[in-house]
């Protein structure tokens, strides 16, 4: 134990001396998004916005009249889909992009991730802005307990870094890593009731759902916003789970194999 | 003050299964079939060298020695498969300068990047950013999207932003100086100044004369074989040269000094031929000149190298008479 806590302090005293290469990693990131285009930020809100006018074009009619604060329900999938979507794809080509430097340059790799998933985030609370907005507008009443929503946003972030970090990894190794997994996100949206509700389900497919971390996000976020409960301890316990298996998964691929990523540029 | 770098019979090794072409898919069936094979390539092997503080070790050998990858695996960008790497203190890395920068970004960020990369502190790069920009004379860039930079323009940058340090130990590869005529200078003479200061260095360079100027240690690698680590620069470099032309490589120190002998008996023969044509050449323009420049350009070569042959007052009338 007392090794473990010494090498996490000794992680983070680095990370503290690096503390300046990231913010200008930061600053990188966010000029890539943002710079040279005419909509610049406006962008990141509108097109979740899109995607739900269209959702809720189509799908009303199918799952809208039984499902209370239909675009609401919609909205909360969307964004943290989109939000998971960009972030895990853009932390798989992390590494790649910046293999020139790496080559070159002895830094700490792992700060090219965290930079993506910070402008990543930054997209996502912009578009939860939004949300809470629509939220408003479709009358619904703000209670004190909306302030639990930021334990499943910290858990979605903590998983996104995790996930990113195997991706990248994996992607220095095969590049059609990326081909697989855009058909992974593909069905891992179908399977994510984004658009429609589970209830028609039998109760045991329905726990089925539970394995998917994206879904459990979500579905806290519904709870919450729509249901207007606070989900009970487990669940709360099945988030942090989802967030730390998959940091730790991530943290121990990084470490295994990242003295390699050099071999493969 | 001890040992700054120490290299214990480090082998370096990459594998060449070349999983980014095949893919994961293809990856899985090879390895359902087994049919899934590595290979594997030793990029050095059994590398053993140390370096005392303000030592400077040239590497010299021929293309695919093994010379990049042993420069990074000593900045720690990669790390050998067998045996040890020890350093003690900062290191300075200069590899490929005009790499790795960013063509949307300004000149300004790009520099505040890569000071960042190269691990300077924010008031550090605050403070010598304009010192930066002035010596690598890109006043008026200082706002254009880097991809507007010539390619000379951005190794300026690189160098530039390498050199404002103060390591402990500098690796340079193939970089000692940059840019074109006055700023491969100024470069060069940074360089110098840096070298000069008592810092350890590595420096791999195709110039044996460069080696020979700057190194008191030489390290001579060939497919990733340690051929030998010396003090004897002169020697080594000379049995180097000898080798480039004769392919044979040493395996005993007899056999380098042996090389090293034949290469300065070549050179000794090269040195003899050249001065007889430089005279024969001499002979002709003097016989062609007017009476008074070729006494002049005479007298200027006996003044250079055998003065002692000359009344230098009796010199100065004649030239005060002719020129006056």
């Amino acid at each position: 134990m007392g090794t473990a806590v010494r090498s996490a302090k000794r992680s983070l005293s680095r990370f503290a001396s690096n503390r300046f290469l990231f913010e200008e990693l930061v600053k990188r990131d966010f000029e890539h998004k943002y710079k040279r285009t005419i909509l610049g930020m406006a962008w990141s809100v509108l097109s979740p916005l899109l995607t739900l006018l269209v959702m809720k074009l189509v799908f009303t009619g199918f799952f809208g009249r039984t499902t209370p604060h239909y675009t609401i329900y919609l909205f909360a999938g969307t964004i943290v889909m989109a939000y998971y979507k960009e972030a895990t794809n853009n932390g798989m080509t992390s590494m790649i992009s910046n293999a020139s430097v790496i080559n070159k340059i002895n830094v700490p790799k792992y700060l090219f991730l965290f930079s993506r998933n910070v402008s990543s985030f930054v997209n996502f609370l912009l578009t939860l802005a939004v949300f809470f907005v629509f939220c408003i507008i479709d009358g619904i009443t703000f209670r004190i307990s909306f302030l639990m929503l930021i334990f499943p946003v910290l858990c979605l972030v903590i998983m996104n870094i995790g996930i990113g970090m195997i991706l990248s990894a994996l992607y220095v190794f095969f590049r059609d890593i990326k081909y697989l997994y855009s058909v992974f996100l593909t069905l891992l949206t179908y399977l994510s009731a984004i658009f429609y509700t589970v209830d028609s389900f039998p109760y045991n497919v329905q726990r089925l759902f539970l394995l998917n971390p994206v879904y459990v996000i979500i579905k806290y976020i519904r709870m919450t916003v729509i249901d207007g409960n606070v989900p009970s301890l487990q669940y709360h316990a099945l988030c942090l789970a989802y967030a730390l298996v998959f940091a730790l998964a991530g943290a121990f691929f990084y470490k295994r194999y990242n003295r390699r990523f050099v071999y493969y540029f | 003050m001890g040992r700054v770098i120490e290299c214990n019979d480090v082998s370096i090794r990459y594998i060449t299964g070349d999983l980014k072409a095949i893919g994961l898919k293809e990856y899985m069936m090879r390895r359902i079939t087994g049919n899934y094979h590595v290979t594997e390539f030793w990029a050095d092997k059994h590398i053993s060298f140390a370096l005392e503080a303000g030592d400077m070790l040239g590497i010299i050998g021929t293309n695919g020695a093994g010379k990049s990858t042993l420069l990074k695996a000593v900045s720690g960008i990669m790390e050998p498969k067998q045996g040890s790497i020890k350093v003690n203190g900062r290191i300075a890395a200069l590899l490929e300068l005009a790499s790795g920068f960013d063509g949307d970004m300004t000149v300004r960020e790009n520099a505040y990047l890569r000071g960042a990369m190269l691990g300077y502190t924010r008031a550090f790069m605050d403070e010598m950013y304009e010192e930066i920009i002035a010596f690598a004379e890109l006043e008026e860039f200082e706002d254009r999207p880097f991809r507007q930079l010539s390619s000379g323009m951005k190794s300026r940058l690189g160098f530039a932003i390498c050199c404002m340090v103060d390591p402990d130990i500098i690796i340079l590869d193939e970089v000692l100086s940059v840019g074109d005529g006055a700023f491969r200078k100024k470069s060069g003479d940074k360089m110098r100044e840096i070298l000069g200061s008592g810092v350890t260095g590595i420096l791999v360079s195709h110039s044996i004369d460069q080696v020979k100027e700057l190194c008191n240690k030489v390290l001579w690698l060939d497919h990733g074989e340690q051929i030998v680590f010396s003090p004897e620069v002169e020697k080594v470099c000379d049995a180097y040269t000898e080798f480039l032309i004769t392919k044979e490589i040493p395996s005993t120190d007899d056999e380098i000094a042996a090389l090293a002998l034949a290469c300065s008996k070549r050179r000794a023969e090269e040195k003899a031929k050249k001065d007889k044509k430089e005279t024969k050449k001499l002979e002709g323009i003097l016989a062609r000149g007017t009476k008074n420049t070729a006494i002049e350009a005479a007298l200027d070569i006996i003044e250079n190298n055998a003065p002692e042959m000359l009344d230098m007052h009796e010199v100065g009338e004649w030239r005060r008479k002719n020129n006056g």
